[in-house]
């Protein structure tokens, strides 16, 4: 049996600020992890990746990372993608200031 | 202090300009990210968890006071209104944004300032005691060798692609201040029997996955063969450093592989084969730059001011037992400014305290202000009559906390709040320790005590040579602080042994405080700091206190 597809995002820091991103379903990237696109399928992650990284002059470093649908939207299965969508934990600086 | 000359400054133009057009082209997209990336690393930008960061060289860490205001003026104009001063003796911006980097860089430009080679696989910014100058212990003044260092190095052609990252580091006092031991090359300037001066190197030490001590590679240079021989290591390094494993390429490993006696021969070699080059410009040179760090004219005033002053004011007079060390000149001290606020980040300082310790420099210190690799900042000639003044100012800036050397002093690096190669983090962990010890009244009773603390085996934060030492590791998706003990970054330098397993987010001050409670009621007096008591009675006594449930059964690591 083929082993099961953890649900991933498509994540990068943005060209000119170097803020977290996330590509939504309407190929937008988004500030906001709640309105990212979970990814459930395989095939569809990794056509989904290519297409981001073709779009140099938005972003830097895409990738794809490990989520778990929750009650709003994707939520990070690990502690470093819980700083990402937050920011750092000595200033109220970053995301967390943005909202 | 060194000043540029005519040539530095169109070099520095001349860099800013190139870059300014490559930050263009990236930004209209006539450049990819993979194009780019080199670029801007060889200008200090690198890319972190929340934005980009910039990381700014203090040479030596040494500052005058136009220098600091201007560091304010971008942290408050292109940053957060912070700077945080880092155990490289640089400054790093957490969150400039990519268009404003050239700008940024200009105005570095204009109090001679850069972030050239603080990222890639160069020779990095040259670091040296932070009481350069101003101890009493010093045997000479190691910032003139460090800037011949930092222009032989800066854009060396045959040195812009070594194997790794490579560091020195140079000190002047036999008291080691710069950690010279854990430094590619150390540099220490020394006397030989007859009273000559000349320059004791080390080479291979690191810290890092693999942490080593340096060795002694030439007990006994002359002043002459400084330059010629720096460059035969270098250059061994750079043929003989490998390439294929980024984790064996530091010229640790490398002469570790080959063995001392082999590398020293092959730098014999090569020495011999570039002295007849250097035709002694670069003494020349030296001279020069020696001229510039002439000492300032001393005064000389009575004292008085001072003592009456801690008679009077106890906060005064823990803040001078703790923040002050001994100056060469009479009536004069070394003050440390301690950037580690108890709960605050270490080696933070807001626009507005940097001004303020730009305007102290100014008035109380010959213009001169340095950075410790401990992340504290250094007012370095303040006359003793001053003290009280300088006092009541960092007072009121939030910069006077009297706790430099004791436990809650603890260098930081920024781990998973802002590094992109962070396991965990390391700035709250510091914090939380820092009000621990604040809390329970303790750290002056501890006395000196050296804590550390790094967000991952690449140990920016110097674990491995803390008295203690903490690591923030991944461990299965959760945040874990393995803890060594016995680390010394001195002339005795040593690296920490492991206690045993770690300890989650939430147990690591608890473990920390069991390990200092245990040398205090071990201790054969105050007098025995908890190195020393460390040395005398080994590491059981501490894992007893860590690991109550083993009862002090040795416990593998
Ligand atoms: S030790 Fe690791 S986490 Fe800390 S600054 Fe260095 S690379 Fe980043």
């Amino acid at each position: 049996m083929p082993r099961a597809f953890t649900p991933k995002v498509v994540t990068a820091n943005a060209l000119l600020e170097g803020d977290v991103v996330y590509l939504t379903a309407d190929d937008r990237w988004t500030r906001q992890l709640s309105e990212a696109e979970l990814l459930t399928d395989e095939a569809v992650a990794a056509e989904r990746l290519l297409s981001a990284e073709r779009r140099q002059a938005e972003i830097v470093g895409a990738y794809l990372v490990d989520m778990v649908a929750g009650d709003n939207g994707p939520e990070p299965t690990h502690f470093r993608e819980g700083f990402r969508r937050t920011g750092p934990s000595n200033y109220h600086h970053g995301k967390q200031a943005e909202v | 202090m060194y000043r540029y000359n005519d040539f530095d400054t169109a070099f520095l133009a001349e860099r800013n300009a190139q870059f300014r057009q490559q930050v263009e082209r990236r930004i209209d997209g006539s450049l990819t990210e993979e194009e780019f990336r080199p670029l801007r690393l060889m200008n200090g930008l690198y890319l972190q968890l929340h934005a980009y960061m910039l990381r700014v060289a203090i040479p030596y860490g040494t500052l005058n006071s136009g220098q600091m205001r201007q560091l304010a003026l971008i942290a408050e104009k292109f940053d957060k209104g912070y700077g945080h001063f880092t155990t490289r003796q640089n400054i790093q911006y957490n969150w400039p944004k990519l268009p404003d980097v050239p700008d940024i860089l200009d105005a570095l430009g204009e109090v001679q300032l850069h972030a050239i080679q603080t990222s890639g696989n160069t020779i990095r910014n040259v670091t040296a005691d932070h009481f350069a100058g101003a101890a009493a212990d010093e045997i000479a003044d190691p910032r003139p060798v460090a800037e011949l260092i930092r222009q032989w190095s800066t854009d060396h052609p045959e040195f812009q692609f070594l194997p790794r990252k490579f560091k020195f580091a140079v000190t002047g006092s036999p008291n080691d201040r710069a950690v010279t031991r854990a430094h590619d090359i150390g540099v220490r300037m020394v006397r030989n029997a007859a009273g000559e001066p000349g320059y004791e190197i080390l080479v291979g030490g690191g810290l890092g996955r693999t942490p080593m001590i340096g060795k002694v590679i030439r007990d006994f240079l002359p002043p002459e063969d400084l330059l010629p021989y720096l460059e035969a290591i270098v250059s061994v390094y750079n043929v003989l450093g490998r390439r294929d494993n980024k984790y064996k390429a530091r010229i640790k490993i490398t002469v570790h592989e080959n063995g001392l006696d082999t590398y020293r021969d092959r730098v014999e070699a090569r020495f011999a084969e570039i002295k007849p080059l250097f035709s002694g410009v670069d003494q020349q040179m030296l001279r020069e730059i020696e001229d510039h760090f002439a000492a300032p004219a001393f005064r000389n005033a009575p004292t008085d001011a001072y003592d009456a002053a801690r008679d009077a004011n106890p906060a005064f007079r823990a803040w001078s037992d703790t923040n002050l060390a001994e100056h060469k000149a009479n009536g004069y001290a070394i003050v440390t400014v301690s950037l580690k606020k108890h709960g605050d980040t270490p080696g933070d300082a807001t626009a507005e305290q940097m001004r303020v310790l730009a305007d102290l420099g100014e008035k109380y210190s010959h213009d001169e202000l340095r950075i410790s690799h401990e992340q504290n900042a250094i007012l370095p000639h303040v006359h003793k009559s001053d003290l009280p003044a300088v006092y009541a100012a960092l007072r009121e800036a939030g910069l006077a906390t009297a706790n430099v050397g004791l436990i809650s002093d603890i260098i930081a690096c920024p781990g998973m709040d802002y590094c992109a190669l962070a396991t965990a983090r390391s700035i709250p962990v510091a914090q939380e320790i820092a009000q621990r010890f604040d809390d329970l009244k303790l750290e002056h009773d501890i006395g000196p005590l050296k804590l550390k603390i790094s967000g991952c085996i690449n140990a920016c934060g110097h674990h491995h040579v803390g008295h203690i030492g903490i690591l923030g590791l991944d461990r299965a998706g959760v945040e874990n602080y393995q803890i060594t003990l016995g680390g010394d970054g001195t002339e005795t330098a040593e690296i920490g042994s492991r206690t045993g397993p770690g300890f989650a987010y939430d147990e690591i001050t608890d473990a920390i405080e069991r390990i200092v409670l245990a040398y205090l009621d071990l201790r054969e007096s105050p007098e025995e700091t908890f190195l020393m008591a460390y040395r005398r009675v080994g590491a059981d006594p501490f894992k007893a206190a860590l690991y109550p449930e083993d009862k002090g059964k040795s416990r593998a690591a």
